[in-house]
């Protein structure tokens, strides 16, 4: 039987442990799931990091590379981020070029990584209107548990801060810097089982959820991200206390983070 | 190959640029049952190169035209991340990860027992995370881990390895730079039990004697690398493998 269908005999009792604030796995309803992160691991790679979140594994390599400017900002290096669901993650991924899904995911990771200064593109040129570095973030995923974002967000992350900047590769200067970091974004999306709320819903529970809803926020607790997902509804209310919650439940993310980033 | 390049000589006083001998495989490491998700997985680390391998199936066979009345198809697919080369390589399949898995996918249905799921499809999905070199051997060689894993019937596991030339001397399994430079480059995989090929292929230049050669020291790499596959197994499993 697919697991699609498992999941769905299952919504019933989902939803009833989701109303008394229970979960299938023992979670309380804002709790994350363990969380692991190794650095470095890709060669090839400028910054590399295998993120785990409960059963979900996220492997995410940068690469920087120079490139040319946009005309509308000739003093600034870019960024590209791309999610690809490797069909070895789940049975239900398949072959071919990114989805609507796989694309909603890089870009939320993006919006995230991008809109909290995390990388500070003015030192990304090298010479105005000419040559920048590129920042290429390309994640993929080995193993779908549920709750894709918050991993990819973390594991995009890890790897920005685990990286250098090329410069002796490419006769740029005569060291290896690593690259200078502004913020750290972490996400935190929720889902919605019947009339309740959850935070970093697993496999299962996002294959009954109505609604999803991702929030980023900086270390000072500034909201810099957001993505409300499928066709279920929040209230206003519940949005609020949905953002209420985000930022005092990535505590645990943050930690590892910064451990592994230190 | 890039033809060959005479300038660099890569063997020095019977060792390799890096401190093999001619014969000498890199390090393999192997690690069954590593993903959740996946019905069957494996983990490989051979040299630098890192590939991980997930199986699914049997499961219903999409798109249903290449459904078969009377046994399932293997449809195995091997790509490369971005961030697994040195230049950036750009996201997606392209002719070069369609023929690798054309010809892996036909590699294991040797192996697989596909007669007895009729109509249906088992997938086997490689990423080569970091290559240098020898990755479709490698991914082919973690994928017979990660089918054996998923209790897929089989009639043996398919190790993989090759063999080349590099300053006019046969060695076994290239990196990066002898591929890159080197005179030939020979990939093998047989079905150990039987001794069969199922996986050959050449590019470049070798004399008949140095073909033979080769072929004999590709096949011996096979089954070196065939009782860590097994090893990997024993492991997971227990068992005198």
């Amino acid at each position: 039987m697919s697991s699609a269908t498992v999941a769905n005999l299952m919504r019933g009792h989902i939803e009833k442990l989701a109303a008394q604030g229970k979960r299938t796995d023992g979670r309380s309803a804002n709790e994350f799931r363990g969380v692991s992160i190794e650095t470095g691991l890709i060669g090839t790679a400028e910054g590399s990091a295998r993120v785990s979140l409960g059963d979900t594994t996220v492997m995410c390599g940068v690469k920087l590379l120079v490139g040319t400017p946009y005309p509308d900002s000739p003093g600034r290096g870019s960024m590209t981020t791309t999610a690809e669901l490797a069909c070895l993650a789940s049975e239900q991924f398949e072959p071919g070029p990114p989805r609507e899904p796989a694309i909603e995911l890089a870009r939320v990771v993006d919006r995230g990584i991008r809109e909290s200064q995390m990388i500070d593109f003015e030192g990304l040129c090298i010479e105005h209107g000419e040559k920048v570095w590129i920042v290429f973030i390309d994640m993929h995923i080995l193993d779908h548990g549920g709750n894709l974002f918050d991993c990819c967000t973390l594991a995009a992350a890890s790897a920005l801060g685990n990286a250098k900047i090329p410069n002796v590769q490419h006769g740029i200067a005569d060291k290896d810097v690593d690259l200078s970091i502004g913020c750290w974004p972490i996400s935190c999306t929720f889902a919605k089982l019947g009339e309740a709320i959850v935070l970093d819903p697993n496999h299962d529970e996002e294959t009954v959820m109505s609604a999803r809803l991702t929030v980023a926020h900086d270390e000072n607790g500034n909201l810099r991200a957001m993505q409300k997902g499928y066709s279920g509804a929040f209230t206003p209310d519940e949005i609020k206390a949905s953002v209420k919650t985000a930022r005092t439940a990535d505590k645990a993310l943050r930690k590892a983070l910064k451990e592994a980033t230190k | 190959m890039a033809g060959g390049n005479s300038d660099i000589e890569f063997i020095k006083k019977g060792k390799r640029l890096d401190g093999r001998k001619p014969d000498e495989l890199r390090e393999v490491r192997i690690e069954a049952g590593v993903l959740n998700r996946a019905d069957g997985s494996c983990y490989l680390e051979w040299g630098n190169n890192k590939v991980y391998a997930g199986v699914f199936g049997p499961i219903e066979c999409h798109p249903r035209h290449k459904q078969q009345q009377d046994r399932a198809i293997v449809q195995a697919r091997y790509t490369m991340a971005p961030f697994s080369v040195n230049d950036r390589k750009r996201p997606g399949y392209d002719r070069r990860s369609s023929e690798i898995s054309y010809i892996l996918s036909q590699a294991l249905e040797r192996v697989v027992m596909v007669e007895q799921f009729p109509r249906a499809a088992i997938r086997v999905d490689m990423q080569v995370i970091e290559a240098h070199a020898g990755t479709r051997c490698a991914a082919l060689t973690a994928a017979s881990v990660a089918l054996a894993d998923a209790g897929i019937p089989m009639t043996d596991i398919i190790p993989s390895c090759a063999a080349g030339k590099v300053s006019d001397t046969v060695v076994l399994d290239l990196n990066k730079e002898e591929d890159n430079y080197g005179q030939a480059d020979l990939p093998l995989a047989i079905v150990p039990s039987t001794g069969e090929v199922v996986l050959l292929q050449l590019d470049g230049h070798l004399t008949p004697e140095e073909f033979e050669q080769a072929l004999d020291m590709a096949y011996k790499g096979c089954m070196d690398l065939y009782e860590i596959q097994r090893a990997a197994l024993a492991n997971r499993y227990g068992g005198g493998a």
